[in-house]
Formats: C-alpha cells, sequence, structure tokens
C-alpha cells in the first residue's frame, strides 16, 4: 500500500534519519517508536505529505506521492499532534467541517452518531473552548468513526490525554480497521491493548 | 471542489459572527482614521474635498491590513491548515473561500460605510456611486493580495510588521487607480478607464493569488 524507500530527513541542519526503508501493507498496524526528538512526527508528516523528504521516495499503490497527491489523501486520514478544533465552534460544527474540508460527504446525524460514540453526547453544543483536553482529542478520533472508506489512517500519539476506557476502545477501532483490510500507522508511548501485536518501527536504534 | 469552497465560506462566516467584536474594529479603525484628517489638516471645505477621494481609499487600505495577519494564524495554531492541505479537493477551492469570507467581513463594511464618510468631506454627490463602485473592485484586490502576503508571513516572528512592509507596496497601484477614478469624475474627465483598469486587476488577482496562495501555505507548513 505504501512503500518508502531510502528516506531522509532533515529538520533545521540536524539530519533527523536516512536511509530508512520499509513497506506498509492492507491489514497491518504499525508503531513507530523511539525516544522523544528522534524524528517520530516528521515521519508522519512526511509520509502524510505535508513535507518534502531531503531524500528518498514514498509511493502510494506504486506510485509515487507527488503525482498521486489527490488520490494518496483521498485514501488517508491524518491526525496530527493538534486536534483541529477552533474554540468558537462545537464539536459537532468541528467534525463537520473537518468532514467537509477532507473532502467526505458527512450527514449531520452520521456525525451525532461518530460524537456520541466516542461519549460526547452530552458536549454537542458546548464551545470547544470549555472542552477537557481528552474531550477534544476525542473530538478529533471522532473522525475515525466516518473514515472507514480511507484506506490508511496515520495517527500522531492518538492515545494522548485519553482515559483507560477510552485507550481500550480506541485500540479495539484500530485493530477492527486493520482486520477490514486497512492499515494503521501510529506513534505512542503508551501500551495499548491491541487485537494483535503491532509491528514496531525503532527509529531510536537509527538515528544519525 | 464547491462543496470545500462553501464549507469554508460558512465556517468562516460563522466564526466571524461568533468574533464579532473583532469586525467592529476594522470598521470604527476605519471611521476614526477618516475623521482624523480634517483635524489635522483643518476645516477648509475646498481642501477636504479635495483630498477626500486619497484620504477615503488610503484610511480603506490602512483598515484593510488591520486584520489581515489573522486570516491563517488561528487555522495555523490549531492544526487546521494542516488538514485543509490534506484535503484531497483542490488546495484553490479552501483558500477562495477564506479570502471570499474575508472580504464580505472586512472589506464589504468599508465599501458600504464609505460613502457616508465622503458626505462629512462635503464630496459632491454624484461621485458618490464612483467611489462606492471603485471600492467595491478594489477592496477586493486588496483582500487577495493580502492573503499571499499573509500566507507568506506565517509563524514568521514579527509576522504582523512583515506583512505591511511586504503588501503596502504592492496596494499602490490599486491605491492610485482607486483614488484616481474618483478624482477623474470630480475632473470631468470619466471615471471609466481607472474602473475599468481596477477590474482587470480584480481579474488579475482572482485567477493568481489563490494558487500563490496555496503554494505559500504549503511551504508554510514545511
Amino acid at each position: 500500500m505504501l512503500a518508502v524507500s531510502e528516506l531522509a530527513c532533515l529538520k533545521g541542519d540536524r539530519l533527523l534519519f536516512r536511509g530508512l526503508s520499509f513497506s506498509l501493507e492492507p491489514g497491518e498496524l504499525l508503531r513507530v517508536a523511539g525516544p522523544n526528538g528522534v524524528g517520530k512526527t516528521s515521519l508522519l508528516r512526511l509520509l502524510a505529505g505535508l513535507t518534502q523528504p531531503e531524500a528518498g521516495e514514498v509511493r502510494w499503490h506504486g506510485t509515487p506521492l507527488a503525482r498521486a497527491r489527490e488520490d494518496f489523501h483521498r485514501g488517508l486520514l491524518y491526525l496530527g499532534h493538534a486536534a483541529a478544533l477552533n474554540d468558537l465552534l462545537t464539536p459537532l460544527e468541528n467534525l463537520r467541517f473537518a468532514c467537509a474540508a477532507a473532502g467526505d460527504e458527512a450527514e449531520e446525524t452520521a456525525c451525532v452518531r461518530a460524537l456520541e460514540r466516542i461519549g460526547l453526547a452530552a458536549q454537542l453544543d458546548l464551545p470547544a473552548r470549555v472542552l477537557s483536553q481528552g474531550q477534544r482529542r476525542r473530538v478529533g478520533l471522532a473522525r475515525l468513526f466516518l473514515s472507514a472508506a480511507r484506506p490508511l489512517w496515520i495517527l500522531d500519539e492518538p492515545f494522548t490525554a485519553l482515559d483507560v476506557n477510552a485507550v481500550a476502545d480506541l485500540a479495539a477501532t484500530l485493530s477492527a480497521h486493520c482486520e477490514a483490510g486497512g492499515a494503521v500507522m501510529l506513534t505512542t508511548h503508551q501500551e495499548a491493548p491491541f487485537a494483535r501485536a503491532p509491528r514496531v518501527l525503532d527509529l531510536g536504534g537509527r538515528a544519525c | 471542489m464547491l462543496t470545500v469552497f462553501l464549507a469554508v465560506l460558512r465556517r468562516d462566516l460563522l466564526l466571524s459572527w461568533r468574533g464579532r467584536a473583532d469586525l467592529l474594529v476594522t470598521l470604527a479603525f476605519f471611521v476614526i482614521v477618516v475623521c482624523l484628517f480634517p483635524f489635522g489638516v483643518g476645516a477648509e471645505t475646498n481642501q477636504l474635498r479635495a483630498i477626500a477621494p486619497g484620504v477615503l481609499w488610503v484610511a480603506a487600505l490602512l483598515a484593510s491590513l488591520l486584520s489581515l495577519h489573522r486570516l491563517f494564524a488561528q487555522d495555523h495554531a490549531d492544526g487546521t491548515l494542516e488538514q485543509l492541505l490534506l484535503s484531497s479537493e483542490p488546495a484553490v477551492s479552501w483558500v477562495a473561500g477564506k479570502v471570499v469570507a474575508y472580504w464580505l467581513t472586512t472589506g464589504l463594511p468599508l465599501v458600504v460605510a464609505a460613502p457616508g464618510l465622503a458626505l462629512l468631506f462635503d464630496v459632491e454627490q454624484g461621485a458618490l456611486p464612483v467611489l462606492t463602485f471603485s471600492l467595491a473592485l478594489g477592496t477586493p484586490i486588496l483582500a487577495l493580495l493580502g492573503a499571499v502576503g499573509a500566507a507568506l508571513t506565517l509563524g514568521v516572528r514579527g509576522g504582523g510588521m512583515l506583512l505591511a512592509l511586504l503588501i503596502l507596496p504592492l496596494y499602490v497601484p490599486v491605491l492610485i487607480f482607486g483614488a484616481g477614478a474618483v478624482e477623474a469624475w470630480l475632473g470631468g474627465t470619466g471615471a471609466t478607464a481607472h474602473l475599468l483598469l481596477l477590474g482587470g486587476g480584480l481579474a488579475g488577482a482572482l485567477a493568481l493569488a489563490p494558487w500563490a496562495c496555496a503554494a505559500a501555505l504549503r511551504i508554510a507548513m514545511e
């Protein structure tokens, strides 16, 4: 699905990693591991197409990312560090906008259902600024329920600020997505109860 | 493509409405700057009449700079911009949505307020439609060029000042033809040539600025 060859990433004038090659197949759950500052987030942003690699290539179904941009972004769900919430909008408005902006048709009822499922039934009409960190994270994660059609999920620290039950629910959701033929790539410093142990890509051992 | 445009437009208008105090600041600034001039140059009617088009245009130009640095700043900070750049729809569509919303909330109020302020300067009533029309053609150009500047200075320390330095020189042609249109009408030569040039400028800016803006935003995210 996603093939990476000889990737190098430069941040400022510091080389984060180089010669990184791996591939991600449907059904796989890949965890990017390594200590802080080793380049996990940079790698995910690079794979999502937000930044350009210093060297090397990322291929989406065999086509280089630069030429498959539209197709790739149709098949990708990327959730970064920031939850992409506007404080003046309610979770529902935020979620509906996020879906529309990504190019998904999302009915209001589907969005309400997704928010209820992630445990925000009581916060639907509150402005996002009064939500707690964990609740903000949940609004972002509600997009997972509306993005089953997107095969590749790239999630940066999805478990941060979530409580134990939410972590278990999210792990189950991610496992189910892989079962259904999707692929998930994530970073986390936390142990999560996945149905199948994720493959680990350790950036820590290869820092330059 | 239209879905994304409309979604961004609707959201930005809603956000402006929820933070409507910010919009009043732009309008109040415009009104105050215009009203300062008679205090500075004296209340001699002929003189005021002569400087009115220039004053109104310069004030509109400064007022439209006032909130420009906020155009992408919030979305940049909260991660929305990242998500928009990952949209499978072309970036031009949502950039256009943002600029249109920005113009509707900051440019249009100036266009509406300008004729009333022109009366304070005792501008001939027949020139008011020309003034309004020149502003209606000119302020969207200011918004489009300003959006490119805002995208280029996004995330830069002291971006607000840099934005003003970067974008004010580009506003000069708009100012010349905008204020010139009213003066030409008052001088009896007719404003058509100036307004046509402004219209041409708007068409050019519409065609080029969203692309330039989208490219600048991509660079800013790196």
